[in-house]
């Protein structure tokens, strides 16, 4: 790869970007930063509290518990999404007719509108006139999940795992058609087994594209807050309370400007954080080849 | 082992399928019937839901709206994301690392944490209510993933095919237009297609951005959950109407889908 | 090491093939001898790369059998036919080292530690790659990368053949000439059964024994280098070997003459060609000179004269056909009375593009 040119006008092409995003950006979030650091009593007179709001926010148990939730959420997705996404795209056929037909059907719940999953969700899991819950009760077991807080988990990772495992098959299985066949040919002829050609030539090969599929995942379940709303409401309880849905419960519900400022602060650095950390990794891999 | 693999397929795409055949078979029915038990398909199958969505304006307007947003902002971050990929594909400038970075992180920032702020601002530019407010609002995330497929695509391409064209005496604009822009067209359908996606699913900005005139159909459909009960038919019918566009635009690209989701670079 | 045999075998890519047209590769008998050093020939989209990945086991053949020092292994897997590959584009596996790269078919045929640790040894040394054994696969050059996947086929001692798909398109020349070299030493060592696919003759002439001319699915001569140069058996083959190519003329054909465009061409033998056949007379450069001054020869204008590096090359018309001729070092360009004179020895005669035998004259007359 030759070395890309220096040319510092390249930044004119950037200006209109640069522009939309920063307007869009950088103006909401002096906002917020300018919240979580003032109080309010009436509109328009702000008071100047340091950082009063994050030391709440930082000490405050529901903060804790929603970060928690948050976290074991995420985790739990992503342990069964990627797994799962991959072992999907390594069973859809290469080559043939079914190919378009599958990715379009596999892309269909990509496409549905957030609430719209969480009210189907909703519908199609009540024990009494949804598939899922009347099924599971009828196969024997006690499933309820706008009382169950272990059942509206269930349920709320199910969703999440219908929703997005597909983004992880289209994703690994554009990584593996880009495997040209004389690999496969190779390690027929090296006499490899399946898991040595999955060890090393298409786990390697679909590396990249993973990284991104985590990235993506993490970063959206991570601001999750549509679906898990309308499918539960964050209960029962606060059991499904995740972060996003504690901000937009502590902004709006209880008018709470300044910890939900610095709530958002603090969330945003978090995801930045992790983001950043991917992202140096994945960049480290794209230097090497 | 083929028929494994055929077995996990099938049983994966079932999986998918089946919340959307519940909300399909519940669009056709009553709301008094899916109230009154479980049931595998409609018992006295009717359009009436259909009908009543495509007969009554609060409803299709919201579709309209929907649409409008949706397109604004795909022509939108397309079109801003198209020179500036360019740069971050073709040069080296100040801080391009950064920004890039930058950009990409504003990708990551939870929707929750600028609806007030967004709401705000744009009813300072006094657009709010307007399919243009939630248009550039879904820009925040848009524009960002443009630009990172965009360049994905971009990089795909030499670098002697620029040097060509401006040996040959092509200007920038036209060589960007005339050459460079149709060799990058399938990249270009699928930043369309994401952008139409992300734009097209989002709901909590599209919601507070809006209160009477640009109402998405996402919001009608949460207005009339609380308002008139629980229309269980129609909401069911209105739900099962938002996946058909995408669909119709996941057929056009079903070509490039998997590379697109590789974001041109495998 | 085995001796390969093709019985009936043919092959085409589509479910129910019907006309001929709809073959890649048609039906076709050879014993390909063991231990000898194959140089499979032809231009893209012949059918070269089929025929190997029949011999290897990657394809099954629609028709026929293959057979393995006379046993059958149509049937097998390329693990079970212990055959060892080289493909087009390096194949690496790019997490490894350079030296797991080349234990990798070893351990998962279950070679003993020390065994492998020797070979590998071996290999890199042979391979002049010792040096970065430790490194990983991904990050060197093409030609690096060409070594390991042609590494991975040697280490393996027992292998009935090695084959290899024009393993070096992606190699620098000078680097070719060497890997070549390298081959050829591997080949007087090992005794491995080699077949070699290339659509460069050269590669092909330098390396093989034998070398096997392929065209549109068929196999249209076996021989040596030498063979294939002085007496092609099809037309295609003098075309394809050689630089320029054969000259072929139509031609009518009388008792032991052919007559192009009017002209007599006295030829070594006697001919009956098989009526209504289309028939050609084939004469390499090498063997068409321009007439001496007093001597009959087939009157031409000359249309430019090439100088290719060693030779010159003249260009000449005769009618509406145009005939190489091959100018010997330092021999002047006739300016008048300008005929040409063909070794009628090495004429030869295509019938319907395949080589025809004549019978003996009594005297032969002499170039």
């Amino acid at each position: 790869m030759v070395a890309k040119t220096v040319n510092q006008r390249a930044w004119f092409l950037v200006l209109p970007v640069l522009f939309i995003v920063a307007l869009n950006a950088i103006i909401p979030l002096m906002t917020v930063v300018n919240y979580s650091i003032q109080d309010t009593f009436s509109p328009g007179v702000f008071f100047f509290e340091g950082t009063k709001w994050y030391q709440e926010v930082l000490s405050s148990s529901r903060f804790h518990s929603a970060l928690g939730r948050q976290f074991l959420f995420t985790a739990i997705i992503l342990a069964i999404e990627i797994p799962l996404g991959v072992a999907v795209a390594l069973a859809m056929p290469r080559t043939g007719p079914w190919v378009s037909v599958c990715l379009v059907l596999m892309a269909l719940p990509l496409l549905i509108p957030w609430n719209v999953v969480g009210a189907m969700w909703n519908i199609f899991a009540l024990p009494d006139i949804g598939l899922l819950g009347y099924g599971l009760n009828w196969l024997g077991f006690d499933y309820n999940y706008t009382q169950q807080p272990v059942a509206a988990w269930f349920t709320v990772v199910l969703m999440d795992v219908w929703h997005w495992t597909s983004l992880v098959v289209l994703l690994a299985y554009a990584g593996l058609s880009s495997i040209p066949d004389a690999y496969y040919q190779a390690a027929k002829i090296d006499g490899a087994g399946r898991f040595a050609v999955f060890r090393y030539i298409q786990l390697p090969k679909m590396k990249r594209v993973l990284i991104i599929a985590l990235l993506l995942r993490f970063m959206d379940s991570f601001m999750i807050y549509t679906e898990p709303f309308v499918l539960t409401g964050g209960g029962p309880g606060n059991s499904t309370t995740f972060l996003s849905i504690d901000l937009v419960k502590a902004a709006i519900g209880e008018f709470n400007l300044g910890i939900a400022a610095a709530m958002s602060i603090l969330y945003f650095l978090m995801t930045l954080l992790v983001c950043w950390v991917f992202y140096t990794l994945m960049m480290r891999g794209e230097d090497e080849t | 082992m083929k028929r494994t693999k055929i077995i996990v397929v099938f049983v994966y795409i079932l999986f998918l399928m089946l919340p959307i055949y519940w909300l399909l078979n519940m669009s056709f029915k009553t709301t008094n019937e899916i109230l009154g038990g479980f049931s595998w398909y409609p018992q006295n199958f009717t359009l009436d839901s259909y009908i009543t969505i495509f007969t009554d304006p609060t409803w299709y307007n919201g579709y309209i709206n929907s649409i409008t947003y949706v397109l604004i902002n795909t022509v939108i971050s397309v079109s801003f994301a198209l020179p500036a990929a360019y740069a971050f594909s073709r040069y080296r400038f100040m801080g391009d690392k950064h920004l890039f970075f930058w950009l990409l992180s504003n990708r990551m920032a939870p929707p929750a944490v600028f609806v007030l702020p967004f709401v705000e601002l744009y009813s300072a530019m006094s657009l709010f209510d307007t399919p243009l407010a939630v248009a550039l609002a879904h820009c925040l995330f848009n524009v960002p993933l443009a630009v990172w497929i965009l360049e994905g695509f971009m990089s795909g391409v030499p670098r002697e095919v620029d040097e060509t064209a401006y040996i040959d005496g092509y200007s920038f604009p036209h060589f960007f237009v005339k050459i460079f822009m149709p060799l990058i067209a399938a990249g270009i359908g699928v930043t369309a297609f994401f952008c139409f996606m992300f734009s097209w699913v989002e709901m909590l900005l599209a919601k507070n951005l809006t209160s009477v005139s640009a109402k998405p159909i996402v919001a009608i459909m949460t207005k009339t959950a609380s308002t008139s009960g629980y229309e269980l038919g129609l909401l069911a019918a209105a739900g099962a109407l938002t996946i058909v566009p995408g669909a119709i635009v996941i057929w056009f690209v079903r070509k490039y889908i998997a590379k697109g989701f590789a974001l041109g670079r495998v | 090491m085995a001796k390969i045999k093709l019985n009936q075998l043919a092959h085409s890519y589509y479910p129910n093939p019907g006309s001929d047209e709809d073959y890649a590769l048609k039906s076709m008998d050879y014993d390909w001898d063991d231990g000898g050093a194959y140089a499979l020939l032809g231009p893209s989209g012949c059918g070269k790369t089929t025929l190997l990945n029949i011999i290897s086991g990657l394809l099954q053949p629609s028709k026929g059998r293959i057979e393995f020092d006379d046993v059958d292994v149509t049937q097998r897997t390329p693990e079970e036919r212990n055959i060892a590959q080289v493909f087009q584009f390096p194949v690496i596996y790019d997490t490894m080292t350079v030296a797991q790269n080349l234990a990798f078919p070893l351990h998962n045929r279950g070679v003993e530690a020390q065994e492998v640790e020797r070979r590998v040894a071996d290999m890199l040394e042979t391979l002049e790659l010792s040096a970065k054994a430790d490194r990983r696969a991904q990050g060197l050059t093409a030609d690096e990368k060409q070594k390991i996947s042609l590494g991975r086929g040697l280490v393996r001692y027992d292998v009935n053949a090695i084959l290899f798909d024009e393993p070096l398109t992606v190699i620098d020349p000078q680097m070719k000439w060497q890997l070549r070299t390298k081959l050829k030493e591997l080949h007087q060592r090992f005794k491995h059964t080699m077949i070699y696919v290339t659509h460069d003759q050269t590669e092909a002439l330098t390396f093989a024994d034998k070398v096997v001319v392929m065209f549109e699915g068929e196999v249209v001569q076996i021989g040596t280098p030498e063979e294939l140069f002085e007496r092609p058996s099809h037309t295609f083959v003098g075309y394809f070997i050689g630089s320029p190519g054969m000259n072929i003329l139509p031609c009518a054909i009388d008792g032991a003459a052919a007559i192009v465009d009017g002209h007599r061409i006295p030829l070594g033998f006697h001919y009956n060609p098989p009526a209504k056949a289309k028939l050609e007379l084939g004469v390499r450069p090498e063997f068409v000179r321009f007439a001496k001054n007093t001597e009959y020869g087939v009157p031409v204008s000359i249309e430019r004269v090439d100088d290719v590096g060693r030779h010159r090359i003249a260009k000449v018309h005769l009618g509406q056909h145009s005939i190489n001729v091959l100018l010997a070092e330092g021999e002047p360009v006739p300016s008048y009375n300008i005929a040409v004179v063909c070794d009628p020895i090495r004429s030869g005669v295509y019938a319907n593009d395949h080589r025809i035998e004549g019978q003996a004259l009594k005297e032969a007359s002499a170039w």
